[in-house]
């Protein structure tokens, strides 16, 4: 049996500068930002290819227009009519979480270079569902003024209940940008956790030979079906951020 | 007890939490089939507070096991 290898899964989060380095300097140029630039880059090339607006439409156009079609039904869906004009924030959340979950789930090890999912650091969707809240609060004290604090007290309830019912309230709604900000971040962060998991169990298997190739056949099964429901998971938790930030908003411009 | 075996053991705890979420998932899909296969005109309208369950149930599970390799491979 060959001597065991230490599995080192939390390697793949760690940031590592490309230009200057991380003590001190005031900017420096990490492997995150460099994958933040390629999904800004293919996200402006599929909406570019998109928006040529021809009168019959291309395959490029068809997908950036559906795209935007089914944020837009969702965001009107759950603002209503006026929900309109929080559509570019919704869709550049949106687009930016699926790009990047996606783009970390590619196999770009197999040319050498190393993909960073950008989802998967707590300060990137952190900071996206801070600007989310951002939007709810000066939307709601913008609208309502004052009054946007109804929102924590439940019409038609009695006295007492609504003592109960509004700290409560409260409460779930301080928690709300922060478990707004874990959902992408955790849902990333496993997923390539277990990948990196079961892809070692793949080689120590191999190595092992013997009883090991069968396991290591299974593992490598698992490990497609893994990377399947990634991607999958990757378009959810980018729908439910979409969904989520959209309802907050319904929260924030219509007070129940 | 040394720090590596109640390492893998806090590990194996923490996992029973995916169990959990399991349990969860499947509710949140069971439930939703209960409903759609009775009136299953209304079931597209439903489909997006669908995600939500199923997303909510799900992050729990995935802290769980995130819980569970921090503890095993980052401490």
């Amino acid at each position: 049996m060959a001597a065991e290898t230490k599995i080192d899964p939390m390697h793949q989060f760690q940031i590592s500068p490309i230009f200057g380095n991380l003590d001190g300097s005031a900017f420096v140029f990490t492997n995150s930002a460099l994958w933040m630039l390629v999904v800004l880059a293919c996200i402006t090339g599929f909406m570019l290819m998109g928006m040529k607006r021809q009168l019959v439409p291309g395959r490029w156009q068809v997908a950036a227009e559906g795209m935007v079609g089914f944020i837009n039904s969702m965001v009107e869906g759950s603002i209503g009519p006026s929900g309109r004009t929080y559509l570019p924030w919704v869709f550049t959340a949106f687009v930016f979480i699926l790009f990047a979950n996606f783009l970390g789930a590619m196999p770009f090890a197999v040319v050498g270079a190393h993909p960073f999912t950008v989802t998967s650091q707590f300060t990137v969707t952190g900071v996206m569902s801070i600007i989310s809240f951002a939007i709810v609060l000066g939307v709601g004290f913008w609208k309502h003024g004052l009054h946007f604090f109804s929102l924590f007290v439940p019409k038609d309830t009695p006295f007492i209940l609504k003592l109960l019912i509004a700290p409560i309230e409260f409460i779930s709604f301080l928690v709300r940008p922060f478990s707004l900000g874990l959902r992408p971040f955790i849902a990333m962060f496993a997923g390539h956790i277990l990948l990196d998991v079961f892809g070692n169990f793949v080689v120590q298997g191999l190595n092992a030979g013997g009883g090991g190739y069968a396991i290591s056949l299974l593992c490598f099964l698992f490990v497609a079906f893994i990377n399947a429901l990634e991607l999958l998971v990757g378009a959810i938790q980018a729908y439910v951020f979409a969904l989520l930030t959209s309802l907050y908003i319904n929260d924030a411009v219509n007070l129940h | 007890m040394d720090l590596a075996s109640a390492k893998v053991i806090g590990a194996g705890l923490a996992a029973i939490g995916v169990g959990a979420a399991a349990a969860g998932v499947g509710i949140v899909f069971g439930s939703f089939l209960q409903g759609a296969l009775r009136n299953p005109a209304a079931a597209d309208g439903q489909q997006g507070r669908l995600f939500i369950g199923f997303a909510a149930a799900e992050l729990l599970g995935l802290m769980a096991f995130a819980v569970a390799m921090i503890i095993l491979y980052a401490i």
